[in-house]
């Protein structure tokens, strides 16, 4: 009896680590879903791998640190903690939102009609360019987030769950439920896909490319702008070349998703955090390697299913 | 007939290194319906596609409204009046029929009178009402030439451009667009300049038309006179 107890206890000890990894990797998956959804778009619009979104992303981490300081410095976040993140994160999608379409204007605007590797070059370009700018302007170290308002928690069960965790889940459900609106239902969401299936009727039928094409960088900026404060409220610090390994991995995402879906990028996003969390938590030496799973994925789909999971065969929520 | 609506001067224009039309001259006046006749690859869509700034002219002038459109972006013509169904119809597949509409009407800002023209839109094409929730992509070739003419006078336009609307389509049908087009010129007294390989039903509709060969203009006549001449006949409307 005694020993039949004990081993219950053990079998719902496990089950509470597994529900603690869901939740820690729906967190994770909903951050690569954001940023995933900007390559998904950008590649929907103009057929270009935007290598420098992972440093939009960061530059939004960056943002949210120099927001969220002023506000903790002058006593705001002690008063009005919920206010003074729902600001930073604001301010910073504004600002990110205008670097990117500043990004479009100077460096792929002017080879619209080139080849696309040569826009793709200038993407990396300009990635190495805004990677080596945070660096220059911001320091070489790890940068801390104020934290001091995102202690807290309560506890489900065995489960943990911190106020920071519920509130990325939220911001990033919230952001992708608008995002869908914004693309399904309005009349410029309807002009980006248009745009996105057929360049030339559209511009038939009255539909600027170039506000297009600008309003997509600026709608992913958005999102990524919002992912990089809450990778960086979560973790705790920034760093000037945070954008590249997550930025990559979100790419992974776009791809496991089938690159062009905007359904896609949030799917793939959640399976590809889902996955890291869950290799790094069960694997032996998986939290060493964490970096790989992503990887693997996308060489995996690259080779087995170029079109991923909703590719071309599920036209639906195609851009 | 009123004042000239469209004139071409002396417009070249070039694919990459191929030169496609060569000094081509021609008019529509307002209310008119003007065919452009022509073999495959006589520069008849390029023509089309050159008002519209799609393809950049490299040598004369075109004047809309006597206004020159040579270096007016594309996507400011339908907000002039000046519309284009091209060739091949080009529904946006992956938007659904009433989404098609809505995009033609995209640069008004009267969403009554959007709302109301679509209605109109549903009532001359009943079967595009039926498919509304559709995707254009699922529509049949007929439906969709139906979408593409609709979704254009959903920008109320003054004149028309058609490129080929009877392309691939059943002879049944061809004579059903052919009619609604004529309607539209009729009723709503909306210019038309017609692109057609069905040179026969081109020139019973229109009021004029010009014959294209290799990029240039061989001949441009009263419909009926193109009609009666002995070259055309032979060359065009199969003896």
């Amino acid at each position: 009896m005694a020993e039949g107890g004990g081993c219950q206890g053990h079998k719902a000890e496990r089950m509470d680590y597994f529900l603690q990894q869901m939740i820690n990797g729906l967190t994770l998956g909903g951050v690569y879903a954001l940023v995933a959804l900007g390559y998904t778009m950008v590649y929907g619009i103009i057929q270009l791998i935007n290598f420098a979104h992972g440093e939009i992303f960061a530059a939004g981490g960056y943002l949210g640190v120099i927001f969220l300081s002023f506000l903790t410095a002058n006593g705001f976040m002690e008063t009005h903690p919920g206010l003074g993140i729902g600001l930073s994160l604001v301010l910073s999608m504004g600002y990110c939102a205008m670097l990117a379409m500043a990004v479009e204007k100077v460096a792929y605007k002017p080879l619209r009609q080139s080849s696309r590797l040569a826009v793709l070059l200038s993407a990396l370009g300009m990635s190495i360019f805004l990677q080596n700018g945070l660096m220059l302007t911001q320091g070489v170290y790890d940068k801390a987030y104020p934290t001091e308002f995102t202690h807290g928690g309560f506890d489900l069960g065995a489960i943990r769950v911190s106020y920071m965790q519920i509130g990325i889940l939220a911001v990033t459900a919230i952001l992708l439920v608008a995002l869908n609106a914004l693309v399904f239902r309005t009349r410029m969401g309807k002009a980006m896909r248009a745009t996105a299936q057929d360049k030339v009727m559209s511009a038939l039928v009255g539909i600027s490319a170039n506000r297009v094409i600008s309003l997509t960088f600026a709608i992913g900026a958005c999102l990524a702008a919002a992912a990089g404060i809450m990778v960086g409220l979560y973790y705790g610090s920034v760093r000037y070349d945070m954008g590249f390994v997550p930025g990559i991995k979100a790419f992974a995402a776009a791809v496991l998703g089938g690159i062009g879906n905007i359904t896609g990028a949030m799917v793939g996003g959640l399976i590809i955090g889902m996955v890291e969390i869950m290799a790094a938590a069960y694997l032996p030496m998986g939290g060493q390697y964490k970096d790989v799973f992503a990887f693997v994925i996308l060489i995996g789909v690259l080779y087995f299913m170029p079109t991923g999971i909703m590719g071309e065969n599920v036209d639906d929520t195609r851009v | 007939m009123g004042a000239t609506i469209l004139e071409l001067r002396g417009v070249s224009a070039h694919y990459g290194r191929i030169q496609s039309l060569r000094q081509i001259s021609l008019r529509v006046d307002e209310g008119e319906i003007v065919s452009i006749i022509g073999a495959n690859g006589a520069g008849k869509s390029t023509t089309l596609m050159t008002v519209c700034g799609i393809v950049k002219a490299s040598e004369g002038d075109i004047l809309y409204q006597g206004a020159s459109i040579r270096d007016v972006s594309p996507d400011r013509l339908p907000g002039m009046g000046l519309c284009q169904v091209p060739e091949g119809r080009r529904i946006f597949p992956r938007l659904s029929v009433s989404e098609n509409l809505e995009m033609g009407a995209f640069f008004r800002r009267d969403a009554d009178g959007v709302k109301k023209d679509m209605s109109l839109a549903f009532r001359l094409f009943p079967v595009l009402y039926e498919r509304r929730t559709q995707k254009g992509g699922t529509l049949s070739g007929g439906e969709q030439q139906m979408l593409a003419i609709a979704r254009a006078l959903m920008s109320r336009p003054k004149m028309l451009l058609l490129d080929e609307p009877s392309l691939g389509l059943s002879p049944l049908i061809s004579q059903h667009i052919f009619k609604i087009i004529k309607d539209i010129n009729e009723q709503q007294g909306t210019t038309i300049l017609l692109v057609e390989q069905n040179a026969n039903i081109a020139l019973s509709l229109a009021d004029r038309g010009y014959v294209l060969e290799t990029g240039r203009v061989v001949m441009e006549d009263k419909a009926e006179r193109l009609r009666a001449n002995p070259e055309i006949k032979k060359a065009y409307l199969g003896g």
